[in-house]
């Protein structure tokens, strides 16, 4: 790359939209001056220099890392992570646990036991990608590898997303502006195509539908949740997808997670939910802080989830009827 | 000994950050330390203390923290080495955003937190520009969305830099954060240092406990603001 002390700034302002946003930060104005880079700092007054709170050099190569920065971002594909293998540690009492267990692309794991169990824990292991270096002692191999360093520690392009049960939204946005915040920062090409799927997709999830001119602060709980489940499918980066519970409200469990899994992504799920924690292919049982056992889903059970859906459709089909202000009167007679 | 100067605005999670570290590093079998600076007042050290993690404290009063801290930091080297310790954080809030602590040579953390919304990173000075470290708090508690956007807000406010989410509670990335204190160069001693850059500038009568209001009273260092009104036709 040439040196851009040479360059004119509006020729490098056109080129990298990026310095001049960098240039606003820090309240000075290159709008459009046509002197280089490296004459434009020099002529920059020592107070203005004070004022934004960098040395003239430590501009230059900030502005030369920021090029390199923003271009990197658009030339890294996002990763893709056929398999993750957790390999056991141990428990809080120090037992090793010998659990070895591959999950593949598409497939759901649901996490089960007591509150307090150890459960986040495990959560956790797996989003740091632990490496034996966690209390637990526990590994994750991606791919059957220890995963590269700089898969491990970066930041925007983490390979594993976490929806926690206990967040917020912070901005004020409405539902429309927020995800098209998220679509400029993933540098998609089209950004409003992707946010009206976003929004689409998380109505279909809802029984509560949501107008993309609301504002996130105003969603319900099941509503949130819709949203930020159709947001990790089909805009973020992470391959890898961590779900503290799905609370029932309102949210269609199912097409929740056929859904993420038709995008390919690997599905953990802590819950106590029954149609959750049948629906994966796996379960993992948490006891003491350690992994006691690893149960497939049987094929009994999986006749059992198909009667307690239908229970469930009909449960909120009541719901429904009282949200309608209807009465419920007739004998019901639900037989398993 | 390693030096580390751990940064941020306040409230946003240093001393818990520092503390999950400590337990970490303490657990390997390193002698850990604190230099705790403040503006008023502190009980943070009686939170070290619990931890068995040796602790001293400077109140900056009614100083600009940041001098204080610049003022002190040597001193506070030398009391770590004279205990030993492997590890020594310093401590120091940046009341204002235009603070600048880091010391060149000295590995530096700057600590943000998530829930003060997706652009601040944009709005704080050499503190998070000039940082090797930018460790992100309460991320647990804002979407996922806005974990993202902020990280990448992050990553935009200092390219190059490494980033981590950290969650003082939980202890979730921390060990993370431990592999990246372990690249922290060692410093013997800080004579000579320099800081990454200035720190904001403070000359004024106001400095010096000038009360009264008015142009008459404002000599040495002031600055006034414009305003658009008054520059037309001027």
């Amino acid at each position: 790359m040439s040196n851009i002390a040479d360059l004119p700034l509006d020729v490098l302002q056109d080129a990298h939209p990026c310095v001049g946003e960098f240039f606003s930060t820090l309240g000075l104005d290159a709008a459009d001056s046509r002197l280089a880079l490296g004459e434009w700092l020099a002529q920059l007054a020592d107070e203005d220099i004070l004022d934004v709170g960098m040395e003239r050099d430590q501009m230059l190569a900030h502005i030369q890392r920021l090029i390199n920065e923003v271009a990197d971002m658009n030339q890294t594909a996002d990763g893709v992570v056929r398999s993750l293998t957790l390999i056991g540690g141990r428990d809080k009492a120090g037992t090793p646990e010998t659990a070895r267990l591959v999950v593949r692309a598409g497939e759901v794991v649901c996490i089960v036991g007591p509150t307090g169990s150890g459960k986040s824990r495990l959560l956790a292991d797996i989003e740091c990608l632990a490496q034996g270096d966690t209390p637990t002692g526990r590994r994750i191999l991606i791919d059957g590898q220890p995963p590269d360093p700089e898969r491990r520690y970066a930041l925007d392009r983490k390979l594993v997303a976490q929806l926690s049960q206990n967040m917020n939204f912070v901005v004020d946005l409405t539902v429309r502006e927020f995800i098209a915040m998220h679509a400029r920062c993933r540098l998609v090409a089209d950004p409003d195509a992707v946010t009206d799927q976003v929004i689409a997709c998380a109505n279909e999830l809802t029984g509560e539908k949501f107008a993309p001119e609301v504002s996130v602060t105003q969603l319900s709980g099941g509503q949130t949740r819709a949203l930020m489940i159709a947001d990790v499918a089909l805009l973020s980066a992470a391959p890898i997808v961590l779900i503290d519970e799905i609370e029932n409200a309102g949210v269609d469990r199912r097409r929740a997670l056929e859904l993420l899994v038709t995008g390919s992504k690997i599905v953990f799920i802590s819950t106590h939910d029954p149609l959750l924690a049948l629906r994966g292919a796996q379960r993992i049982v948490i006891r003491n802080g350690g992994i006691a056992d690893i149960l497939a889903t049987s094929a009994q059970e999986r006749r059992n989830l198909n009667r307690l859906e239908s229970l469930d459709a009909l449960l909120l089909e009541i719901r429904e009827r009282l949200r309608r202000g209807l009465r419920i009167e007739e004998e019901l007679q639900w037989s398993l | 000994m390693q030096l580390i100067t751990v940064a941020g605005s306040p409230s946003v999670g240093k001393t818990s950050v520092i503390l999950r570290a400590c337990e970490w590093l303490q657990r390997e079998g390193l002698r850990v330390g604190v230099a705790k600076f403040d503006a008023l007042s502190t009980s943070d050290d009686q939170l070290y203390a619990q931890k068995g993690v040796p602790v001293t404290v400077g109140l900056a009063g009614a100083l600009c923290p940041d001098h204080y801290f610049v003022s002190n930091v040597e001193d506070c080297q030398a009391w770590g080495q004279r205990q030993g310790f492997d590890v020594l954080f310093t401590e120091s809030a940046g009341l204002c955003n235009r603070c600048s602590p880091h010391v060149a040579g000295v590995f530096a953390i700057c600590v943000v937190d998530a829930l003060a919304g997706v652009h601040t990173p944009k709005k704080i000075g050499p503190m998070l520009r000039l940082a090797d470290l930018v460790v992100i708090t309460k991320g647990d508690i804002v979407s996922q969305v806005e974990r993202e956007v902020f990280a990448y807000h992050v990553r935009l406010a200092n390219p190059g830099a490494r980033a981590l989410f950290c969650n003082g509670i939980t202890g979730q990335g921390v060990s993370d954060l431990v592999a990246q204190l372990r690249q922290a160069p060692a410093t013997t001693a800080l004579e000579g240092h320099r800081l990454r850059f200035p720190m904001p500038a403070a000359v004024c009568p106001y400095c010096v406990g000038e009360t009264a209001i008015g142009v008459t009273h404002q000599r040495g260092n002031v600055k006034k603001m414009h305003f658009v009104d008054q520059e037309q036709g001027s």
